[in-house]
């Protein structure tokens, strides 16, 4: 038998999202986290350049211009009431957060600093605008402790090293999770009247990504397996600027800091793609460049990349050439010492992993699998809506990477989402304590942890003719070739087929490790099944999707079409048969126009 | 086809639902240029031992799960390539000084109460400023430097691992939560060093500290612990004669009316190009 818990809200994820939920839930319910890993290693540790809000600290800017950059860099698949609640509640967001004593970079009047990021900008000139609130390019690192210590300081509960496996609904509503612990492989089942998913991303279904391990996609997957849809798994965003091979990632700071991609030919190659912004235009338009320029042999000696350059003559260079000055109207000129200070992670990235000093040596780089910008779908206060007319399932909230509001619509601006997490996660925890005020607790059903158990004990008990590690290699190469930065029918209808293929093959796989304790042979088995799961919804949605918008580029049908594609896609699992359905677009301001960068 | 170099992985092996101590096993592998301890264990993993468990996430040094003990010295697995160690027998077992839990995976409680017990956050008089915040704090790029190392700990756990303190007294506070100690207290926005010194001045405490710096040659992220601790100390001694830096309750808080204003007056911007 399961060892049961109540609590009145339970967040499961620990990452950004999770913990400001956690937080602002605590305030006035009884709330638990729930984390596979200890907090402080989830991946918004990982993010590097920044949190974007208007707060003119460097220069002039307004919520405004966030929220057009935002629905323009979304190629307008966002919800613009959803994007505007995000950019006008961005300022206080940071300024919650620096009194919470993130160490924040500083200007010399000792006010946060801030950075130019791609496709953030003035819009009365059209050039490039210091909106990325920053520490280092550690800005995720710095958001993620600063919360955790938030809240021990809030005496949060915290299920550390619990894996969340099931989502218990009751009558059409939320009622708990199961989770299975790690050192004892005990399975516990926690009632609750409100549950919260931060989960994170999937980017683990590609080849060559910036993802952690842990990027799963556990809470979709078990939210879809529940017949609750997924909205725009088309959309994924692949980050121009990933380590050669490897795909860690080198931050757009780099480049808002300066720095150039040049091309095979020693040329730098963005002016020609983005006239105004050049090397900042938004990532999907840079990927496709840097993928173009590959395609027409220009990568480096024939092969898949291209340079990034912060060298500091280069940068010079080009920043007079551009016109390029300080915020006081000096000249720009970056020394090798603030490189090194301004950018300490990325220089030792490329000094383990490359044997490369960027100071005096350009990097090797290609695209890759970033960010999920597709998911659960939620309105702006983070409740789970579940069909087309944006019906609220009661008591069930996410937010973060897991999510889909949608703010990032088919193109997230970089700084979007660690505002996206603090400003949703914040509003999902607020909501759901604000719900069990009046909330009953549902009854638990008999026996709440079987399901779980028996996908535990299929994964255990299968003939063993198939292995994970091949299984999951194949996945992940079929979704980087066929369904990755550029998309044609025919290798989409394959990738799909491939897929579906696997998840068949993946019932003949066996756990041979039957210990309790940190079993992680089966869990990584278990979390394959989720993005197997993830991978057919991706690939689905993709297929179907005919025109090309934001991340989502189709060689068959290049162009963006408004007139029969500016909705959101749904994909339901009914009974294991994937369903598709669209809703529209919630348009306030922005009409839809040709996006120039 | 790049070089490879055969080598031999010597891994500590315990399951204490099995095994009475724990044993070590061999692994053979091919291992390319550029290939990590982490990467190494994978494919170890994946092809010969499918039941060896570690904890690994980020694999770019940043989430600090995979702390090892490495040819007998704490680091992170995903920092460490094979071949630059130089030897044709790699060895590694669990972190020293934490309880085995299983295989290559330390139980860290110590590690997460010790960090929680000297209170790490900004401490006020008037808690209600942070709750809800009226502007942001000032702060000098200088105030800023001053903690500004501390804070890139990402509490892997090597420098517990490396103490010889914590090796004789288990209680003993240790590198990690001191050097943060030392974050929040100097931190111009804090007053919170009299809650602090409750932990910190007590007998498994600061004081326990005899200097080796083996903690600062461990670190992984530059937080150099060592230092923090020799100037947590500083701090406590000037404090203790009066002589410590007099802190209002708050800095300079500037209003957010500008922003408040700007989100009034602007309609929907212009076009951009
Ligand atoms: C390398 C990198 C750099 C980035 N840089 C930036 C940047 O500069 N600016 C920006 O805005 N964004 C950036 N991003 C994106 C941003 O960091 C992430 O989108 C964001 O941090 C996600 O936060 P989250 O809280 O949703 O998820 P996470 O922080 O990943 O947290 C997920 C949590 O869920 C938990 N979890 C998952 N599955 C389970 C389960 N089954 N049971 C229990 N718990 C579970 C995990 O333990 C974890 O605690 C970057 C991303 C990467 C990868
Ligand atoms: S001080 Fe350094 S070694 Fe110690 S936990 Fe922090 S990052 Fe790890
Ligand atoms: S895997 Fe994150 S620090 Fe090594």
């Amino acid at each position: 038998m399961a060892k049961v818990h109540q609590f009145d809200v339970v967040v499961v994820g620990g990452g950004g999202a999770g913990l400001m939920a956690g937080l602002y839930a605590s305030r006035t319910a009884k709330t638990a986290v729930i984390s596979k890993m200890y907090p402080t290693r989830s991946h918004t540790g990982a993010a590097q350049g920044g949190i974007a809000a208007a707060l003119g600290n460097s220069e002039g800017d307004n919520p405004a211009w966030h929220m057009y950059d935002t629905v323009k860099g979304s190629d307008y698949l966002g919800d613009q009431d959803a994007i505007e609640f995000m950019t006008s509640e961005a300022p206080q967001a940071v300024i919650e957060l620096e009194n919470m004593g993130l160490p924040f970079d500083r200007t010399p009047e000792g006010r946060i600093s801030q950075r130019p990021f791609g496709g953030h900008t003035n819009n009365e000139t059209g050039k490039p605008v210091r909106r990325a609130a920053h520490a280092a390019d550690r800005t995720g690192h710095m958001i993620l402790q600063t919360l955790y210590q938030q809240c021990l300081k809030n005496k949060v509960n915290f299920f550390d090293e619990y894996q969340v496996l099931d989502f218990i609904m009751v009558n059409g509503k939320a009622a708990g999770v199961v989770a299975v612990e790690l050192s004892t492989g005990e399975l516990h089942t926690i009632h609750a009247k409100a549950v919260i998913f931060a989960t994170g991303g999937h980017g683990r279904i590609f080849e060559v990504t910036s993802n952690a391990y842990a990027y799963t996609g556990d809470g979709a997957a078990i939210l879809f397996r529940k017949g609750i849809p997924l909205e725009d798994m088309e959309f994924f965003q692949f980050h121009p600027t990933g380590i050669y091979k490897l795909g860690i990632l080198i931050t757009e700071g780099v480049r808002g800091e300066g720095g150039v991609l040049i091309n095979g030919k020693g040329e730098r190659f963005m002016p020609r793609y983005a006239p105004t912004i050049k090397d900042l235009a938004s990532r999907d338009v840079v990927s496709r460049a840097i993928y173009t320029e590959i395609k027409e042999g220009r990568g480096v000696d024939g092969k898949n990349y291209v340079y990034l350059d912060i060298r500091p003559e280069t940068v010079n260079k080009f920043a007079a050439e551009d016109g390029r000055t300080n915020p006081d109207g000096s000249k720009f000129n970056l020394t090798a010492e603030q490189v090194l200070k301004k950018l300490p992670d990325i220089i030792d990235f490329c000094r383990v992993y490359l044997g490369v000093d960027p100071v005096t040596q350009m990097m090797p780089i290609q695209p890759t699998a970033h960010y999920t910008m597709g998911g659960i779908p939620t309105n702006k206060f983070g409740e789970v809506v579940i069909d087309d007319k944006n019906t609220v399932m009661p008591g069930l909230y996410a937010a973060g990477e897991c999510a889909c509001v949608s703010v990032h619509g088919g193109n997230r601006l970089g700084c979007n989402s660690l505002l996206d997490i603090v400003v949703f996660g914040k509003h999902a925890g607020l909501r759901a304590a604000e719900y069990v005020k009046t909330a009953e607790f549902e009854k638990l059903p008999e026996n709440a942890e079987s399901a779980a158990r028996s996908e535990f004990d299929a994964l255990r008990n299968g003939s063993g003719k198939e292995n994970v590690f091949d299984l999951s290699n194949e996945m992940k190469k079929v979704m980087f070739a066929d369904v990755g930065i550029y998309r044609n029918e025919k290798d989409m209808q394959s990738a799909l087929e491939k897929v579906r293929e696997l998840k068949k093959r993946f019932k003949d796989v066996t756990v041979s490790d039957t210990g309790k304790i940190f079993n992680t042979e089966l869990l990584n088995a278990w979390e394959f099944g989720n993005l197997l799961d993830i991978a057919e919804v991706v690939a689905l949605s993709a297929l179907n999707r005919k025109e090309s918008r934001g991340g989502h580029s189709r060689e068959d049908f290049p162009e963006r079409d408004d007139k029969n594609w500016l909705k959101h896609t749904l994909v339901w699992n009914k009974n294991g048969k994937l369903e598709i359905d669209y809703k529209p677009v919630v348009i306030t301001k922005h009409q839809p126009k040709a996006r120039v960068y | 086809m790049t070089d490879t170099k055969p080598i031999t992985f010597r891994i500590r092996r315990y399951d204490p639902d099995v095994d009475t101590i724990p044993h070590w096993e061999e692994h053979k592998l091919n291992v390319p240029d550029g290939m990590t301890v982490l990467e190494a264990l994978h494919e170890i993993k994946a092809e010969q031992a499918p039941t060896l468990a570690w904890r690994s996430s980020c694999r770019m040094g940043v989430c600090g799960s995979c702390g090892m003990f490495i040819n007998h010295l704490p680091m992170l697995a995903c920092q460490t390539q094979v071949l630059h160690l130089g030897t044709d027998v790699v060895t590694v077992a669990p972190l020293p000084n934490y309880d085995n839990v299983k295989d290559l995976v330390p139980n860290l409680e110590p590690l997460i109460q010790k960090h929680a017990a000297i209170k790490p956050f900004i401490i006020l008089s008037n808690s209600k400023e942070i709750d809800e915040p009226t502007g942001e704090f000032i702060q000098t790029p200088e105030q800023r430097d001053e903690y500004s190392q501390f804070t890139f700990c990402i509490k892997c756990g090597l420098c517990l691992a490396a103490c010889p303190t914590v090796a004789t007294d288990p209680l003993f506070l240790g590198p990690q939560a001191l050097a943060q100690a030392y974050r929040y207290t100097v931190d111009n926005r804090d007053c919170g060093l009299q809650e602090r010194l409750e932990a910190i001045d007590a007998f498994h405490g600061l004081y326990q500290c005899h200097m080796a710096g083996a903690c600062s040659q461990a670190c992984p992220k530059g937080v150099d612990p060592a230092f923090g601790i020799q100037l947590l100390k500083r701090t406590l001694v000037l404090d203790s004669i009066g002589f410590g830096k007099k802190k209002s309750s708050l800095a300079r808080v500037m209003p957010l009316a500008d922003v408040v204003k700007a989100i009034e007056e602007f309609a929907p911007p212009p076009r951009t190009v």
